[in-house]
């Protein structure tokens, strides 16, 4: 059965004084910022999707979007929760203060993907809109030196609002479909992005040419005016669409990585579109280690969807690998079930198994997603097994 | 260590013993009396990880709070939850399970926001791992921020990842003498500006604020506040963090409201910080008087230190809020083996 929250729309309050919103949770993210504008206040976490996703949905992934490295994800950015557990309780989750007693379930429910309960009503944290948001735009013809770049910002003590990074392949998409601006010759961009009062603005940004500069940065442009500003934003924002016009189909992954990690996994994943014959674009929230690369493919090709998700699966084991996870804002699903058995172990799973039966004891919400069942684990080791290396040798075969 | 810890807590589940778990002691005051076998992790200590440019830190639970916060200012970055250390040994396990917070917490995140990946081992002994080094992570539930604050009810833990930050570049803070009700309008007022807010007190008819951000942006506010500049401000924030400050003797309740609540007429002191949001108070007071004020203004009240424990020290859970609590509980710790009632007397 589908228990839609579609049509639970309502912004039932906003307290400018106290900088908080209560929603019900189907809700648009952006509507909540163009709500909160006449007090000069707005919601920070803004997924690229923010014209249609909701808050409930937000809530339920615990979404990141572009700005998360400085303002933080949504578990950051939320107060209270109004929650129907499956026995039909009505429960507040947090308050409109900082803390509550007892364990941090505003936490655990966050990202949880309706397996716990289902969220009737979210109380947000609204910010003060900065003084100036001024973002820079570089181009270099070497991935490594974008990521070096990307560290040493933020070593010299820089927190930009933004820090985006963007592949070729991505980049000649995205210019192709919105004209940004961008350098289409370029291997790699960074969009950087500084806000906060105006002269913080102005100092980082002149430490900030120079940062990129001596990373080897093949052109550097600052938007001059809030137009051209936003004009570099349309580019990244519109980059899956604009990924979409090159192929029939595309199929957007979605792994963190420690930002360190990044040259030895794009190297990585262009080895493994070379050997599946598969072409891929690469979007990166490089401010947090949040991967998503596009693999373009054509799904009325017999078998050519299969390698795609067997492709897919491999960047997410590779993430695994290099001490990152298989899913950093969009959640698991059913899509990735698989993948969490390589990324937790029995143990660990059979702990998420209990904290849902603490919630939904008959597990009659969201059945089969998020967490796999321990002999799924099982099942899919013996389908995969390699030169006899049986994964979960410690459970039961069925 | 590990292992002699595993084998520990799998011999107390087996023989229905309880085990208080030590690190410090740093906050052994905060919380119900908890009976047990001491199980002391001081000794597992050591900082695993750290890279300055990935803004992460790993370390042991036993690792000394002033040796990680060493560390970070010599790479100019901080914890930027201002953790409470309340002891010259307080440990990184202390402040995570203790999920304190001090006062650039309302601008900069409590220690819940900054907790990337615990390493524990559960009430079976068993030694898990959740979250990680990396900041986005949706993969299974939040199980590190759960374990954060829990007083070391739900499992031992081993290791943590902390999100940290640069270091300010500078600091100034301002003092205004004005009553409680209007400390507590301007404080909110200047939340919802673009002005650098990093942590708010008002105590004796004064507001004390301070700014943090770059020298030139720092002049701006200034200006625009006014009030009168606050010499050897890094000593005032820092006792008002410890609660060496004389107004913080028992009985404490700890008051979490609403920022914007209005002031709250109770007998005894109060003490303001988090631009409103936390009210500190020094009262006699009947605990249900003081539990009936901050509920109806929308909050809780925490018995911090001190007073008589037997009403709970806690803000009471609703019964079925409660139950689901005492689920996660079992779910983690089946036999009940750690730190009986420390959080809730139920458990």
């Amino acid at each position: 059965m589908i228990l839609s929250l579609a049509r639970f729309k309502n912004i039932i309050a906003i307290d400018a004084e106290a900088r908080t919103a209560r929603l019900q949770p189907g809700v648009r993210n952006l509507a909540i910022s163009e709500a909160a504008a006449r007090y000069g206040l707005y919601y920070a976490p803004d997924p690229s999707s923010q014209i249609a996703c909701t808050i409930g949905g937000n809530v339920a992934e615990n979404f990141g979007g572009v700005h998360c490295l400085k303002y933080g994800l949504t578990v950051h950015n939320l107060l209270r929760l109004r929650v129907i557990t499956i026995e039909g309780e009505i429960l507040e989750i947090g308050n409109a203060a900082l803390d509550s007693a007892g364990y941090d379930l505003l936490a655990l429910l966050t990202g949880s993907e309706g397996m716990l309960a289902v969220i009737t009503e979210v109380t947000v944290k609204l910010l003060a809109k900065p003084e100036r948001a001024q973002v820079i735009l570089a181009a270099f013809d070497d991935v490594q030196k974008a990521g070096q770049a990307v560290g040493n910002i933020i070593s010299a003590g820089i927190i930009p609002a933004g820090l985006e990074m963007m592949d070729a392949l991505a980049i000649q998409a995205a210019e192709d479909f919105v004209h940004a601006g961008y350098p289409r010759d370029a291997v790699a961009i960074l969009l950087c992005e500084l806000d906060g009062l105006n002269e913080e603005v102005s100092e980082q940004m002149l430490q900030l040419h120079d940062i990129l500069k001596s990373n080897g940065a093949t052109s550097l442009r600052t938007a001059v005016d809030e137009a051209e500003r936003l004009k570099f934003w349309a580019g990244r924002k519109a980059a899956f669409p604009a990924v979409g016009r090159l192929s029939p189909d595309y199929y957007c992954m979605d792994g963190t990585i420690p930002r360190r990690q990044l040259p030895h996994v794009l190297q990585r994943i262009s080895e493994l579109s070379a050997e599946y014959g598969l072409r891929v674009a690469n979007v990166f929230h490089a401010g947090d280690g949040n991967l998503h690369p596009l693999i373009l493919y054509d799904a009325n090709i017999p078998g050519e969807l299969e390698r795609t998700e067997e492709f897919g699966g491999k960047i997410l084991e590779l993430c695994v690998a290099a001490g990152g996870t298989i899913t950093g804002e969009h959640g698991v699903g059913i899509e990735k079930i698989d993948q969490m058995c390589n990324q937790f172990a029995a143990p660990e799973l059979a702990l998420f198994h209990g904290i849902k039966q603490a919630w939904d004891q008959s597990r009659l919400l969201n059945p089969g997603k998020a967490v796999p069942a321990l002999h799924c684990c099982a099942e899919l080791g013996a389908m995969h097994v390699h030169a006899g290396q049986l994964k979960h040798p410690e459970l039961p075969r069925f | 260590m590990i292992t002699a810890l595993i084998k520990k807590i799998q011999y107390a589940a087996a023989h229905s013993q309880t085990l208080v778990i030590r690190g410090s002691g740093s906050k052994a005051f905060y919380g119900g009396e908890s009976h047990g076998t001491a199980l002391d992790i001081t000794t597992h200590r050591g900082i695993i990880d750290y890279a300055p440019s990935e803004l992460v830190l790993t370390a042991r639970a036993g690792t000394p709070l002033s040796e990680i916060e060493q560390l970070l200012r010599e790479h100019n970055q901080v914890l930027a939850f201002e953790p409470p250390h309340f002891g010259p040994h307080a440990t990184l396990g202390d402040c995570v399970a203790s999920g304190l917070s001090g006062p650039r917490r309302p601008y900069s995140g409590a220690v819940r926001d900054f907790v990337l990946g615990v390493g524990m081992l559960d009430g079976r002994g068993q030694q898990l791992k959740f979250g990680g080094q990396v900041m986005k992570n949706v993969a299974g539930y939040d199980i590190s921020r759960l374990m954060t604050g829990s007083l070391g009810t739900l499992g031992v833990l081993l290791d943590v990842s902390l999100k940290v930050l640069p270091l300010p570049a500078a600091a100034l803070s301002l003092r205004f003498e004005c009553d409680q009700q209007t400390a507590i309008q301007r404080v909110n007022a200047w939340a919802g500006q673009a002005l650098p807010l990093s942590a708010t007190c008002w105590q004796d008819e004064q507001l004390t604020i301070r700014l943090e951000g770059t020298q030139r942006s720092l002049q701006s506010a200034r200006n625009k506040l006014g009030g009168e500049l606050l010499t050897d401000d890094t000593a005032f924030w820092h006792d008002l963090r410890e609660q060496r400050a004389a107004f913080f003797r028992s009985p404490l309740w700890r008051l979490s409201v609403p920022s914007a609540a209005a002031a709250l007429t109770l007998e005894g002191t109060q003490l303001i910080e988090w631009g409103g949001a936390l009210r500190w108070l020094r009262s006699d007071a009947a605990p249900d008087t003081i539990r009936h004020a901050a509920a109806t203004a929308g909050g809780q009240a925490t018995l911090f230190r001190g007073g008589d424990k037997c009403s709970g020290v806690f803000h009471p859970l609703p019964p079925a809020l409660l139950a689901i609590q005492q689920r996660i509980k079992q779910s983690l710790d089946p036999q009940g083996i750690f730190n009986p009632c420390r959080l809730f007397q139920e458990f």
